[in-house]
């Protein structure tokens, strides 16, 4: 770096100016032209988003607040969401009880177990494969299994089990991705203290990738939360009843807790609101629900920022 | 152990692993978990491929009228089954919308990839993030309330092109309703605009860093780059996302039904009602009773549905294939 390879460096930098080809004027035009149509395209992406949440924030201006939180819902008059966002959440938590652990156990096979070779590539082209499937079609497998053949009706644990299906090669992907950047120095230091490579996984690389793992069940949990097309035909469409909370009867269908009850949750609850179309004050329940929904996809995802960052401070710091 | 293992050394034996080591039984759990998802897509492609083959099997319909552009299915004799208005509907919808979203999507990858600075990064990565997770229902509802109504009003009367001395050159009845094949597409365009986005995003920066400094120095401005350098190089990157947008678009079911108006005819104009698989499928299943001929032409069409996104699958590793071979 000290010596100069060129001895005309000193006196004037770069080329001769005969030598430097000039951009055309056209070019450059063209070149200005690219700059402000691709700054355009950001700014529509935050104008939209913008609008999206500004029109919602008016929208559920008025509609929203702990009585409609809280009440049961009613066509007559602005009926609250309380049994629908109960369901909602009965079937988040119910599909992440089973989808978080199968996801994980997936992904570390796929990080640290799976050889090049064709059953790998089986495994991977089902993880594509159902990532592409509408989710209609998930909702219809579903209809089949669950409804009909396991003579379930339509009940909380079918739409569950039908979301894990559908959600498996995300969870899966998302683990995969943390738990493959976790450094490789890590796990051979431990292989080298004489660990096995199940309790190198266990104590060494799982801690390490709790971060990506976090953030990958929340925005996991954020698609679950929204999904209406897997449960249209799964755990059932309607107006649920009023719930008792006290009726711990798992195996009652009208106890809140039972898994084997049709749960309408808050995106099929809008859904079949805007297709029957009854009710004077539908729009301001959907409105209402959908700000809901929003809300919560904005918690998600902050949360799952927030939550990863945290985590990851902590654990490099320590 | 240790004494275990000395023992064994001793007698010039060398120590075995135990019967829990030589099971491995955390790697068959974690092997069981992955391999489920072979077990899911095994199923669910034998169950819809069975029911969506009754319509021919059991009710007797020939597989031609896959391609019939009649859907009655409540005629008093002879009830008719042709699919052609859903299949088509819902190709022109998905083509439609990836002819507005594709160009906004690459051109925002690009920003993203080439020209944002740090700070404008900040706030349009997340954006896209909430983007993916608006709910598609909440999208429909956004359609029905928003676009919809803005159609009908703006474009009501027909739209008519016509120049001084050919006459009229082009005309288009106008959205009397506003529910339509245009209000479907841009619902989807934006829906897949996160899609195409982060793949092409993924894509351009996977270009190395010497191929752009390369360029620009030789004098090049920074469009000429992304033109003649950077778009060439990640092309397979960008083809595999334009086609993860169609196959998101072709299966987005709610949404699309909730503004597009449910015509079963086949699509005549953008400013007119027509009809998809997914939007027909919603609104017939819980309508039908299981076994009947209508419900198996709605297995049918799930059928259809399973068969294009499974193409799409194959159609990304054929590309990246190319890619890695080239």
């Amino acid at each position: 770096m000290t010596t100069t390879s060129n001895p005309a460096m000193g006196r004037s930098a770069g080329p001769k100016p005969s030598l430097r080809r000039k951009a055309s004027r056209g070019s450059i035009l063209a070149d200005r032209a690219a700059t402000v149509a691709l700054w355009g395209t950001g700014i529509l992406v935050i104008l939209i988003l913008g609008a999206i949440i500004l029109h919602f924030a008016l929208a559920a201006w008025g509609v929203v607040s702990p009585s409609f939180i809280l009440s049961d819902p009613s066509r007559a008059t602005l009926g609250g969401v309380m049994p629908i966002l109960w369901n909602s959440i009965y079937i988040l938590v119910l599909t992440m009880l089973i989808a978080v652990p199968v996801g994980i156990l997936a992904g570390i096979y796929m990080a640290e177990y799976a050889g090049d070779n064709g059953i790998t590539g089986a495994i991977r082209f089902a993880e594509e494969s159902i990532s592409s499937v509408p989710s209609i079609v998930v909702g219809l497998f579903g209809l089949i299994l669950f409804v009909d053949d396991f003579h379930w009706g339509f009940s909380a644990l079918g739409g569950s089990l039908a979301l894990t299906f559908f959600n498996l090669p995300l969870m899966t992907r998302l683990s995969e991705q943390a738990l493959r950047a976790v450094p490789q120095e890590e796990r051979n230091a431990s292989l080298a203290l004489g660990a096995t490579k199940w309790q190198t996984i266990q104590h060494v690389v799982l801690p390490l990738a709790i971060p990506g793992l976090i953030t990958g069940i929340i925005l996991t949990a954020g698609r679950v939360f929204g999904e209406a097309a897997v449960l249209l035909f799964t755990s059932g469409v309607g107006t649920p009843p009023h719930y008792n909370f006290l009726n711990f009867d798992l195996t009652n269908p009208a106890s809140p807790w039972s898994p084997f009850r049709p749960a309408t949750t808050l995106s099929v609850y809008i859904w079949n609101l805007n297709s029957e179309g009854l009710g004077a004050f539908k729009n301001q329940i959907v409105d209402g629900s959908a700000a809901i929904l929003i809300s919560m996809v904005l918690i998600f995802n902050l949360g799952a920022r927030l939550i990863g960052r945290l985590l990851t401070r902590r654990l490099t710091a320590a | 152990m240790a004494q275990l293992t000395s023992v064994y050394r001793t007698a010039g034996l060398r120590a075995r692993p135990g019967l829990l080591a030589r099971i491995d039984l955390p790697r068959r759990i974690v092997f069981l978990a992955a391999a489920s998802m072979v077990a899911i897509v095994a199923l669910l492609l034998a169950f819809i491929a069975w029911q969506g083959i009754q319509l021919f099997v059991k009710d007797g319909v020939s597989v031609g009228t896959i391609v019939s552009p009649t859907w009655n299915p409540l005629a008093d004799k002879g009830p008719q089954f042709g699919l052609l208005p859903f299949i088509l509907g819902t190709i022109y919808v998905t083509a439609v919308a990836l002819l507005i979203s594709a160009p906004l999507s690459i051109g925002l990858a690009l920003f993203l990839s080439e020209v944002a600075p740090n700070w404008a990064k900040a706030i349009v990565q997340p954006a896209l993030e909430i983007f993916v997770g608006i709910p598609s229902v909440v999208w429909g509802w956004l359609g029905i309330t928003v676009l919809v109504p803005f159609l009908a009003d703006t474009f009501h009367g027909p739209v008519v092109v016509s120049l001084p001395i050919v006459g009229q050159v082009f005309s288009m009845p106008g959205f009397l309703t506003g529910f339509s094949w245009l209000a479907g597409s841009l619902v989807l365009s934006v829906m897949v605009l996160p899609t195409i986005t982060s793949v092409s995003y993924d894509a351009f920066r996977a270009v190395p860093q010497e191929l752009r400094t390369g360029s620009l120095a030789l004098g090049t401005t920074r469009w000429q780059t992304i033109r003649h350098l950077l778009i060439p190089a990640a092309l397979s990157g960008v083809l595999t996302a334009v086609v993860l947008g169609m196959t998101r678009a072709a299966g987005e079911a709610l949404a699309v039904q909730m503004v597009i108006g449910n015509s079963p005819t086949l699509p005549a104009s953008i400013t007119q009602p027509v009809t998809t698989l997914t939007s027909q499928i919603t609104l017939d299943m819980g309508n039908t009773v299981f076994g009947e001929p209508w419900q198996d032409a709605l297995w049918t069409m799930s059928l259809v549905l399973l068969l294009i996104s499974i193409t799409s699958v194959v159609l990304v590793r054929v590309i990246n294939k190319r890619r890695l071979a080239s």
